[in-house]
């Protein structure tokens, strides 16, 4: 669309590939971690999985582009998350 | 000439071609209105069949892989045809656009799609009794691992209310959107009538829990045909995270059916007592909070699975809070009548009883929630009885309710108040009848989802089973009453109630587009001229 307030700078190819080779290293570390037992792979798990999709977000998704109100609902969405993922634990944790 | 009603064919489409393929939010939410109906209907005989089987005459009616199964069917349409897509999908869809003064939703093709989701999954499941291995028997919580296991049609039948799932989040994206982009001039978020604070808390629930059943039940049916062991231990699975995932999702869940239902309570309270409502923060605020702690209780559905004391506390104590909105929203309701010039009439008393009930249905919730209490009534009919006061009660009852209220706007024509009023009585009587016994029962230690009984409890299943009868017959009545109105019912004015909220100032039934002109708000939206004085 040639309206000017929707009109945005694609970034190069070249960032596409850097966020992609990214995204290929943290998975390798994931696979690394995970062979240093359950607590290990867990928390790596926890905290490189939303970096991952954060990445995909962020650069594959266009959030960069958006306002401050979409990326809002994507920030109470990844902290709705979050939240059950703690409250998980208070179960899986103390069994 | 005068602008034709949105009931009236304009477009090159006639007839039900032109309601199949509508992008009104008006006719859309008539037809979900049509299609819930027949759900409701289809669900509650087989409620009352259930209801027969448990009398020691009719012990041999059905086999007891049989009531398995009509209680599963019970349960699903129930709540994933009934009481989920509730009000939103119904009075949310006719009048959150015309309640902040836009003339559609934000995106009406996706609102029709999200109606085709609907009637897809409920085909679905209407398919998933008469092939595969029949209708699935696993209750409508679908546990694992039974549900791994059975070889009944579980897979065809979680997958429809995966394709259910989609309908609700849609809908959930739409109404939001429409909330944030679509508000006229001067409808700030404090001046928005309560109803459209409840869709729009649903909608968000809707979107945030939804995608997580939808994964969870895709789990299932991979666990069905790979035998992932996502949920079998022998795999190094966990069957209680089937649990966790399964009521992160359907706790929720009941605040997307109760939220909109207590929204449309809100609106009803103000316009029959002829006043402002008591507390308008606090009902949307309230509305906020219910859904944001709401989604933080599930598992107090699961005190007794062996899941860790600690987390046992920790959700005892969530579920406590929770009660604490709900119960602000009571006393704010019944503030609202205090003083004011209470005209009373068919959508009043309905919401009257939306109250008392709704209440029950709370008390006994914030009894279960208590650990020492709910490992006595954990999977009994106190449970069966505590469900039916909060969705049958709650929804159920605010679903009659809003009908009664906007009944003359949706269709431009009026009931029998008189024939109402007749209703109400075997509904209500019949209503108490037969869930008070079963929490009773509950309470003497009948357990749920159980085909026959000891004959310690013969009398209140009796008991029970009569109240059926009553409430039958009352929502015969009820929904009688309706029909007849639409085909023979006189005119109705444009405001018969004397309402102040934006839908009293169209006509009944509305033109199409809604508004000539869109409005300018300039005030609150239970401005009453005189307060208190009709
Ligand atoms: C005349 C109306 C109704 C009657 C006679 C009725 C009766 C029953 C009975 C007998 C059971 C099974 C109890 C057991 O053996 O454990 C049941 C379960 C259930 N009912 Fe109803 N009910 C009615 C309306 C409703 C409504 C309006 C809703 C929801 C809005 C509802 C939701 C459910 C659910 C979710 C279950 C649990 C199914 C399961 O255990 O998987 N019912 N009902």
């Amino acid at each position: 669309m040639s309206d000017p307030a929707t009109a945005i700078v694609h970034p190069g190819y070249g960032t596409f590939i850097k966020v992609w080779v990214a995204l290929l290293a943290l998975t390798g570390l994931l696979v690394t971690l995970s062979h240093f037992g359950q607590t290990t792979a867990v928390w790596g798990l926890l905290i490189l999985t939303p970096l991952k999709a954060g990445l995909v977000f962020y650069f594959f998704m266009h959030l960069r582009y958006e306002g401050p109100l979409l990326k809002g609902v994507v920030l109470i969405t990844l902290g709705t998350l979050l939240i059950f993922f703690a409250l998980l634990f208070a179960d899986v944790a103390f069994r | 000439m005068s602008t034709p009603s949105y009931l009236v064919d304009t477009g090159p489409r006639k007839g039900v071609a032109a309601w199949l393929t509508t992008t009104d939010h008006k006719r859309i939410g008539l037809l979900y209105l049509l299609a819930m109906t027949i759900f409701f209907f289809g669900a509650v005989g087989i409620g009352v069949v259930m209801r027969l089987v448990q009398l020691t005459v009719f012990q041999k009616l059905v086999t007891a892989q049989t009531y398995n199964a009509l209680f599963t069917l019970h349960g699903v349409v129930m709540v994933f045809l009934f009481v989920i897509p509730g009000l939103s999908a119904v009075f949310g869809n006719f009048f959150l656009p015309i309640l902040i003064g836009a003339n559609d939703v934000s995106f009406p093709r996706l609102n029709l799609a999200s109606w085709y989701f609907f009637i897809a999954g409920a085909l679905l499941a209407v398919t998933a009794l008469f092939t595969g291995g029949g209708p699935p028997d696993t209750g409508w919580s679908f546990y694992a691992p039974f549900s791994i296991k059975t070889g009944t049609n579980v897979s065809l039948a979680v997958f429809a209310a995966f394709v259910l799932g989609f309908s609700s989040m849609l809908t959930g994206i739409n109404f939001i959107t429409t909330t944030h982009r679509l508000r006229a001039p001067g409808m700030t978020w404090f001046r928005m009538p309560l109803f459209c604070w409840g869709v729009y808390a649903t909608a968000w629930v809707q979107i945030l829990a939804t995608p997580i059943i939808a994964i969870t039940l895709v789990l299932v049916i991979l666990e069905r045909v790979f035998g992932i062991g996502i949920f079998d231990p022998a795999k190094g699975g966990d069957p209680l995270l089937y649990q966790h995932l399964f009521w992160i999702y359907s706790h929720p869940a009941v605040y997307i059916m109760i939220l909109p239902a207590m929204g449309a309570i809100s609106e009803i309270m103000p316009t029959f007592a002829k006043r402002t409502i008591f507390g308008y923060k606090a009902i949307a605020l309230s509305s906020i909070a219910i859904a944001g702690v709401g989604s933080l209780v599930w598992a107090h559905h699961m005190f007794t699975s062996g899941m860790s004391e600690f987390a046992n506390m920790i959700f005892a104590l969530l579920t406590m809070i929770v009660a604490v909105p709900s119960a602000i929203k009571v006393f704010n309701w019944v503030s609202t009548l205090y003083k004011g010039a209470i005209d009373f009439q068919p959508p009043l008393l309905f919401a009257l009883t939306f109250i008392f009930l709704f209440s029950i249905g709370g008390l006994t919730g914030v009894m279960q929630g208590a650990l020492a209490v709910n490992v006595h009534v954990h999977d009994t009919y106190f449970i069966v009885g505590h469900f039916h006061y909060v969705m049958f009660g709650g929804t159920g009852f605010g679903f009659f309710a809003a009908l009664l209220y906007w009944f003359p706007k949706m269709f431009g024509k009026m009931y029998s108040k008189k024939a109402i009023y007749a209703s109400w009585f075997p509904m209500f009587v019949g209503f108490n009848l037969l869930y008070f016994s079963m929490l009773i029962l509950g309470l003497m230690g009948m357990p749920r989802r159980y085909f026959h009984h000891l004959p310690q409890f013969d009398t209140l299943h009796v008991v029970a089973t009569v109240g059926s009868w009553f409430l039958v017959l009352g929502l015969l009545m009820f929904f009688g009453t309706l029909l007849r109105a639409l085909f023979k019912g006189g005119q109705a004015e444009d405001n018969p109630w004397g309402g102040v909220t934006l839908e009293w100032t169209l006509a009944s039934p509305p033109i199409q587009e809604n508004f000539e002109a869109i409005p300018t708000i300039t005030h609150g939206p239970y401005h009453f001229e005189k307060e208190g004085q009709g």
